[in-house]
C-alpha cells in the first residue's frame, strides 16, 4: 500500500481518455483523407419520411428506420399537439411515481391489442427496455444463451445483471442446443434472439430456434425492434410470420422505427409480469416518456394494425432495391431481400466512408456502419426502406448506387 | 471420468493450433489478447472448440477471468470435474 501524499507532493497524472487514443487515431486518419465525416451528418430540414435537407441539398433518406413512414403521420402529428396542450411538454417524473399519465395507460393498451397479448410495459427508450427486462429476469444463477450478433442493448442487459451469459454462433441452431444441453440442471434458462439483425438485415430462423429452446425449459426472449409493423401479417414481427409469436415469453419492441418516435417496450402473457414495474430499475429509475410522445405511439400503434397495403408496398421497395443493386454488381448482406435491410459490404472503411460520401453528393442518405457494430468487421452501407418510398425513388437510388459505385471502384 | 492437468493440456494445445497462426510457443503465461493476439471472433471460435471437445460450458463470465493459457486449463480441469 502507499503511503498518503504529503501536503505539497502531487501524483502523476493519469489520463482516463488514453484508452481511446487508438479510435482517435483511426478517425483522424480517416477525416485526413479530406472525405466527409459520416458520422457528423446534420439534417437542416426534414421534408417528409423519405427527404431532407443536408448541407443544402435535397436528400433521399434511405438510412432512418422509419419503415412505416409515420413520422409525418397527420393523425400522428395532431395527437402528439393535442397532448401537448393538454398535458404539457413532460412528466418530470418516473412511471411509478408521477410519471404515468392516461396517455402512458392508453399505449401499452393500444401494445395490448396489436400484438394479442395481455401485459405491456412501456420504456422510455428501446435501449432501455432491453437493458431492463433481460437484467432483471436473469440472476444470479441463471443463464443467458443469446445469438453473438446480438445488439448493443441485450448485450449490456446480460452485462448489468448476474446472470452467466453464454453466447452461440449466429442463427446457429446446433451451437444453441449444444449450449442449453451442457447448462446445469434446475437452472433458469433464458435464450434472447432477435426477429431481423439490424447490421446484415437478415431474420432469425426463429420456429426452430424457440421449438429447442422450449424443449430445454427456457424461456424465449425476442427482439422484434426492426420487423414490427412490417413483418407478418398484423405487422407483430418475425415470430408472427413464422407461426411461433405465441412460443415467445417476451417480446421486446421499440416506438423509435416503424412507430415513428421514441420509447421502447415489453409485452408479455406472463402472468406475474406486472410485478417488473417495482423490481425492473430502468424502469423506475428514470423520467417516463412526454405526453406527446405516448400520444403519437398511441395513434400510430393503432394504425399500423390496418396497415396491410403499406406493408405489401415495402416489400416491393425491398425487392426492387436487392435486385437492382444484386443486378448493378453490389454485394449484399443477404442473398434474398429478408427485411427492410438491405446492406451493402464494402471492401474496407475506407472505400466505405468514400462511397457513403459519393452517394451524399448523388443526394442519397444511407447509413455507415463499421466495426465494433458489425459483425465478422464488415464495413457496411446499409440501406433501410421506407413504406413512402415511391417506386420512382427507388428506381433513382439504384441509378445513384451505380453511378457512385463506379466513381468509387466498387463495381465495374 | 477426470483426466489430469496433462491430458488436458495436450487436448487443448492439439485445439489451439489452427488458432495460432504466427505458431508462438504456448507456456501456461501465454496470454490469448496480448500474446496469441486473438481478436474477439478468434476468442469465440476457440472458446467454442474447447467447449466441444469437452463438453462443458465457459461462460462470458468465466472467459473474463481468463487472461493465460495455465488459467484455461484450470478453468477447464474445474469445470469437468
Amino acid at each position: 500500500m502507499t503511503d498518503m501524499l504529503s501536503e505539497n507532493e502531487v501524483a502523476q497524472h493519469a489520463d482516463l481518455f488514453s484508452k481511446f487514443d487508438p479510435l482517435i487515431k483511426m478517425r483522424a486518419d480517416l477525416l485526413s483523407t479530406g472525405v466527409t465525416d459520416p458520422f457528423g451528418l446534420v439534417m437542416e430540414r426534414v421534408l417528409s419520411p423519405t427527404v431532407a435537407m443536408c448541407n443544402g441539398r435535397e436528400t433521399i433518406l434511405l438510412g432512418t428506420y422509419n419503415y412505416m413512414g409515420m413520422t409525418f403521420d397527420p393523425d400522428v402529428i395532431a395527437a402528439g399537439k393535442q397532448a401537448l396542450d393538454d398535458f404539457g411538454s413532460g412528466t418530470t417524473g418516473s412511471r411509478v411515481l408521477n410519471g404515468t399519465y392516461s396517455g402512458h395507460k392508453a399505449v401499452e393498451q393500444a401494445l395490448c391489442d396489436f400484438y394479442d397479448m395481455k401485459h405491456a410495459m412501456v420504456f422510455s427508450t428501446g435501449y432501455q427496455a432491453n437493458l431492463g427486462i433481460i437484467s432483471t429476469i436473469a440472476g444470479k444463477g441463471d443463464y443467458i444463451v443469446l445469438d453473438i450478433d446480438s445488439h448493443a442493448s441485450i448485450w449490456d442487459g446480460c452485462k448489468m445483471g448476474d446472470a452467466e451469459v453464454v453466447p452461440f454462433k449466429h442463427n446457429d441452431i446446433e451451437a444453441m442446443e449444444k449450449r442449453l444441453r451442457r447448462i446445469p440442471e434446475g437452472a433458469g434458462k433464458l435464450v434472447v434472439l432477435e426477429g431481423v439483425y439490424s447490421m446484415l438485415g437478415d431474420i432469425a430462423p426463429l420456429k426452430e430456434m424457440i421449438a429447442v429452446a422450449k424443449k430445454y425449459g427456457a424461456m424465449v426472449l425476442v427482439d422484434e425492434a426492426h420487423s414490427m409493423g412490417f413483418i407478418g401479417e398484423n405487422g407483430r414481427g418475425v415470430a408472427e410470420a413464422q407461426g411461433c409469436l405465441e412460443d415467445v415469453d417476451f417480446v421486446i419492441g421499440t416506438f423509435s422505427k416503424s412507430v415513428g418516435t421514441v420509447g421502447g417496450f415489453c409485452v408479455s402473457n406472463h402472468p406475474k409480469f406486472e410485478v417488473m414495474r417495482l423490481v425492473c430499475r430502468p424502469y423506475v429509475f428514470t423520467a417516463s416518456l412526454p405526453p406527446s410522445v405516448v400520444a403519437t405511439a398511441c395513434t400510430s400503434v393503432r394504425k399500423l394494425m390496418h396497415a396491410g397495403d403499406k406493408r405489401a408496398h415495402l416489400w416491393e421497395n425491398s425487392k426492387t432495391l436487392h435486385k437492382g443493386l444484386t443486378d448493378a454488381g453490389f454485394e449484399l448482406g443477404t442473398k434474398e431481400p429478408q427485411s427492410a435491410i438491405i446492406s451493402v459490404i464494402m471492401p474496407d472503411l475506407e472505400r466505405g466512408a468514400g462511397m457513403w460520401e459519393a452517394l451524399l453528393h448523388e443526394g442519397l442518405y444511407v447509413n455507415l456502419a463499421r466495426p465494433p457494430a458489425t459483425p465478422a468487421n464488415m464495413t457496411l452501407l446499409r440501406c433501410s426502406l421506407c413504406a413512402e418510398h415511391s417506386a420512382e425513388q427507388v428506381q433513382q437510388i439504384i441509378g445513384m448506387f451505380t453511378r457512385a459505385g463506379k466513381t468509387v471502384g466498387i463495381i465495374a | 471420468m477426470t483426466m489430469d492437468r496433462q491430458d488436458v493440456s495436450a487436448r487443448i494445445t492439439t485445439l489451439i493450433e489452427p488458432f495460432n497462426k504466427k505458431e508462438i510457443a504456448i507456456t501456461d503465461a501465454t496470454r490469448f489478447t496480448d500474446d496469441l493476439e486473438f481478436d474477439s471472433l478468434t476468442v469465440m471460435d476457440f472458446v467454442a472448440a474447447i467447449e466441444d471437445e469437452f463438453d462443458i460450458i465457459i461462460s462470458m463470465n468465466q472467459q473474463a477471468e481468463i487472461e493465460n493459457y495455465g488459467q484455461l486449463v484450470d478453468a477447464v480441469m474445474k469445470l469437468q470435474s
